[in-house]
């Protein structure tokens, strides 16, 4: 096993930790923006596919993957509007509207895909990395972590910059108020509905484009399915991280190298069963689960639909 | 009127305020000022209309009908933004603050979205307002390690926040300590002297004399009373309680209020003349009865009564003040903590909700549904909910659904349940058509002592009619009944010996005589401690 830690593995699998690690990153921010708002985003897997789905379609079609990642932020905006539709504003279960709406975009990503492309699975062209100045040429760390496309970059940034929001913004009060106490925020004048909905709704687009980043940058290809539970994961970081963004980036960095290992894993061709090393990164979240679970925290008022004047 | 009163523009005036919901009228055509440097009480009981008027007030609910003046000028309070904006801040009776945000977060909540958060200025306007105030708070505090009181202060800077015109504080002091009391009383005066017109909402006449400089009472939805700054300063407090009490609870002196009056008047001619034998042995004894209490929800310390069989004794109280614990407590659904409870010669405290229903004890709650029915089962199950396995309807594990249904049938046409058929689930029917079914399937089998938690609340005239006859005919038969409502003019109507629950204790039994509301009343608002 000594020998297996070669200068070109190592490389390899954190640059492969890195690629799995971003859309767990944004599915796992888009949830936090959910759950501090009170709402239990559990079809952000469905998000996800839809945006993985979307993303891959328009950058398909238009060769650019920058709109590709517009296509697969909109595909996911598009089905939390559904889930705005359904739990902010009519109160239904969220648990509920949230399976169903995985479920259904499970299936109809599959049909469109089937569709369009019958059974053969185009590719896109590869793409093109930004390899950070200076720090790129580091030896090992450096081709691994600063040579990405730039979306990469982004994602991380976002994890500050949503530690910036949630402390220092109007938004962030409202966000935080909207979970904790609905009624506190609805009696300071501001509208609880719409703060939710648009929280929904920024949950949907970075889900869409951890979708899109999975399709269009990790796979380069759309396959049915193909989420495979990030979206889950997601939601467990979220739980996991108590509001905080930089304990999500941190987690996700942690399951990104656990999936990676995976593939680094095959690739290197030990003697162990692939249904085992598969199992790999599920094992961890229920590890990570049964270690840390009950310090997560959550917002009171998650999962409750507001009405005005009950209590 | 002096002409000064003239020269004064009220704060807020409200002209004709009309507000109904499903079945009731909360509000029905209230005229009230509210002037700037006055304290302004609003008294009433449960149901008055006081929550209704304040949530209008803070723009949560829109009137049906009626005119809202703010200043000289007639307004719209669409959403709680527009009153922010004209200046009326509220306290509401539940603390509504962010508990996982600090002081001053909690006070910049509602700034304008698209700015970054302006710490500076807000910690100049706290440091203002907690001068005007006369508190100390620290800005930094998270809200939830802060004490009650200090959360009210919290909530009263935040009222005031947006310029202080108009402060509503709906029962401010019901969770407050003696000494908290005290120092919102002086908060509320230094206020006063600022010219901010306070509406102070109450149950406590107490409060009422001594912070008040103007009194009104409500009373089903209208305004019955006021009592003017003038008079009000040349009363004693014994004369304006005295005056309150009357107005809250007294026979209405205008009669004008239709079926609802005459239905009370009908039902004082037909207070209770049986006589209760108390020569034999009480059925139901209660013995210095406390339970634990979670958080925030009303104790209940100490309680001792008897009830014979036959007698209806009744539990009066505004809402909240342990008469569910009380319920609870004699059902077996809350652990005793002290006391004892005994039917008969067999003692019960600790025995479990079956085995007191097996002796006799019947509880009617007043959660009709959920607690008391399954609003998705049909009414021929809930009817026989609580024979589920038993003989004849559940044969070896195989539920009799023929027996349970025609069983049934018979139930629906002697208890007069309006339901389209047995098998409809119960959640479609009416209050009164639910209420029905509860007391055909309580009553039905033997028992000794029932207690009926607000048994009419929520019905029509009609039904809570029926409701009272069936308690009656009850008691007539040979039950101990124990009857608690927040009505009094039912419980006048209804029972040999009225108990007033006060803050977790029974501070007190009356005998259900002529005049015995003026003491009740008393006793509900703590004015007097028996």
């Amino acid at each position: 096993m000594a020998g297996l830690f070669t200068i070109d593995f190592t490389t390899a699998l954190l640059f492969g930790a890195v690629t799995a690690g971003i859309p767990l990153l944004l599915a796992g921010l888009g949830e936090q923006i959910s759950e501090k708002a009170g709402v239990l985003n559990i079809g952000i897997e469905g998000m996800m596919l839809f945006g993985a789905y979307t993303g891959f379609l328009v950058a398909f079609k238009s060769g650019s993957i920058w709109l590709g990642f517009l296509g697969g932020a909109g595909g996911g905006a598009a089905v939390a509007l559904l889930m705005a539709i359904f739990c902010v504003w009519l109160g239904m279960n969220q648990i509920v509207i949230g399976i169903a709406l995985t479920l259904g975009a499970e299936g109809l990503t599959a049909l469109l895909h089937h569709f369009q492309f019958s059974r053969t699975y185009p590719r896109l062209d590869s793409i093109e990395t930004l390899p950070l100045p200076l720090i790129s040429e580091i030896p090992v760390l450096g081709r691994a972590l600063f040579d990405h496309h730039p979306l990469v970059y982004l994602a991380v940034l976002l994890a500050f910059f949503l530690v910036w929001l949630f402390r220092r913004t109007y938004i962030g009060l409202n966000l935080q108020a909207a979970g904790d106490k609905p009624a506190a925020l609805d009696a300071a004048g501001v509208d609880v509905y719409v703060t939710r909905t648009c929280a929904v709704l920024a949950t949907g687009a970075l889900a869409g484009i951890g979708g899109a980043y999975l399709a269009n940058v990790g796979a380069g290809l759309f396959l049915p399915f193909m989420t495979n539970g990030a979206g889950f994961i997601g939601i467990v970081l979220a739980m996991l991280a108590r509001g905080q963004p930089l304990w999500v980036l941190l987690g996700a960095t942690l399951f990104g190298v656990s999936l990676a290992l995976t593939t680094a894993l095959q690739v290197a061709g030990l003697n162990i069963p692939t249904d085992v090393v598969q199992m790999l990164p599920f094992a961890m979240v229920m590890v990570v689960l049964v270690l840390f679970a009950r310090h997560s925290y959550l917002p009171p008022a998650l999962g409750l639909p507001y009405v005005r004047g009950e209590r | 009127m002096t002409d000064r009163d003239h020269a004064v523009v009220p704060a807020v005036a409200v002209a004709g305020i009309t507000k109904r919901f499903p079945g009731v009228v909360a509000n029905d055509d209230i005229s009230l000022t509210f002037n700037p440097g006055e304290i302004h009480v609003l008294l009433g009981e449960n149901g008055a209309g006081k929550s209704t008027l304040i949530g209008i007030l803070a723009g949560m609910q829109q009137p049906d009908a009626g005119e809202i003046r703010v200043g000289d000028r007639a307004v719209r309070l669409a959403s709680p933004r527009d009153s922010l904006d004209r200046g009326i801040g509220t306290v509401f009776q539940h603390v509504l603050l962010v508990q996982s945000l600090t002081v001053v977060e909690n006070l910049m909540l509602g700034g304008p979205w698209s700015s970054r958060l302006d710490r500076t200025s807000a910690l100049a306007r706290f440091r203002e307002l907690c001068q005007v105030l006369a508190v100390t708070l620290d800005p930094d505090a998270q809200v939830g390690r802060l004490s009650l009181g200090e959360q009210q202060q919290v909530e009263i800077i935040r009222a005031l926040w947006h310029g202080g015109r108009v402060l509503i504080l709906d029962e401010p002091t019901s969770m407050l300590t003696p000494a908290g009391v005290r120092e919102l009383g002086l908060v509320m005066a230094r206020l006063r002297d600022q010219g901010v017109a306070i509406i102070f909402i109450t149950h406590k006449l107490k409060e009422a004399y001594e912070f008040g400089d103007r009194i009104s009472v409500l009373r089903l939805g209208r305004t019955v009373g006021e009592i003017t700054k003038e008079r009000l300063s040349a009363m004693s407090e014994q004369e304006a309680t005295d005056e309150v009490i009357r107005l809250m609870f007294g026979p209405t002196a205008t009669s004008e209020q239709g079926e609802a009056d005459t239905m009370a008047h009908e039902g004082r001619r037909r207070r209770r003349t049986v006589v209760v034998d108390r020569a034999q042995p009480p059925f139901l004894l209660v013995r210095d009865l406390s339970i634990e209490t979670r958080p925030g929800e009303s104790a209940l310390i100490d309680v001792s009564f008897d009830v014979w069989p036959g007698e209806i004794l009744g539990i009066a109280g505004v809402d909240g003040n342990g008469q569910k614990q009380l319920a609870e407590a004699l059902a077996g659904q809350r652990r005793t903590a002290s006391g004892t409870v005994a039917l008969r010669n067999t003692e019960i405290t600790h025995l479990s909700v079956a085995a007191r229903r097996e002796l006799g004890l019947r509880y009617i709650t007043d959660e009709r549904l959920g607690e008391g029915t399954v609003a998705a089962h049909s009414v021929s199950t809930n009817l026989f909910l609580k024979e589920i396995g038993k003989p004849p309807f559940w044969w070896r594990g195989i539920t009799r659904w023929d027996r349970i249904h025609s069983a049934a049938r018979n139930k629906i046409a002697t208890h007069d349940i309006r339901t389209p058929s047995e098998r409809t689930p119960i959640g479609r029917l009416s209050g009164g058509n639910i209420q029905k079914s509860l007391l055909a399937r309580e009553l039905s089998t033997e028992s000794g002592v029932v207690i009926f938690n607000k048994p009419t609340y929520g019905l029509d005239l009609h039904n809570i009619r029926s409701a009272r006859a069936r308690i009656r005919q009850g008691a007539d038969a040979g039950l101990a009944t124990i009857v608690i409502s927040t009505e009094l003019d039912e419980l006048v109507e209804l029972c040999d010996r009225i108990g007033v629950m006060y803050q977790g204790r029974l501070s007190g039994i009356v005998d259900n005589v002529e005049g015995a509301e003026i003491q009740i009343g008393l006793l509900m608002t703590g004015a007097e401690a028996a």
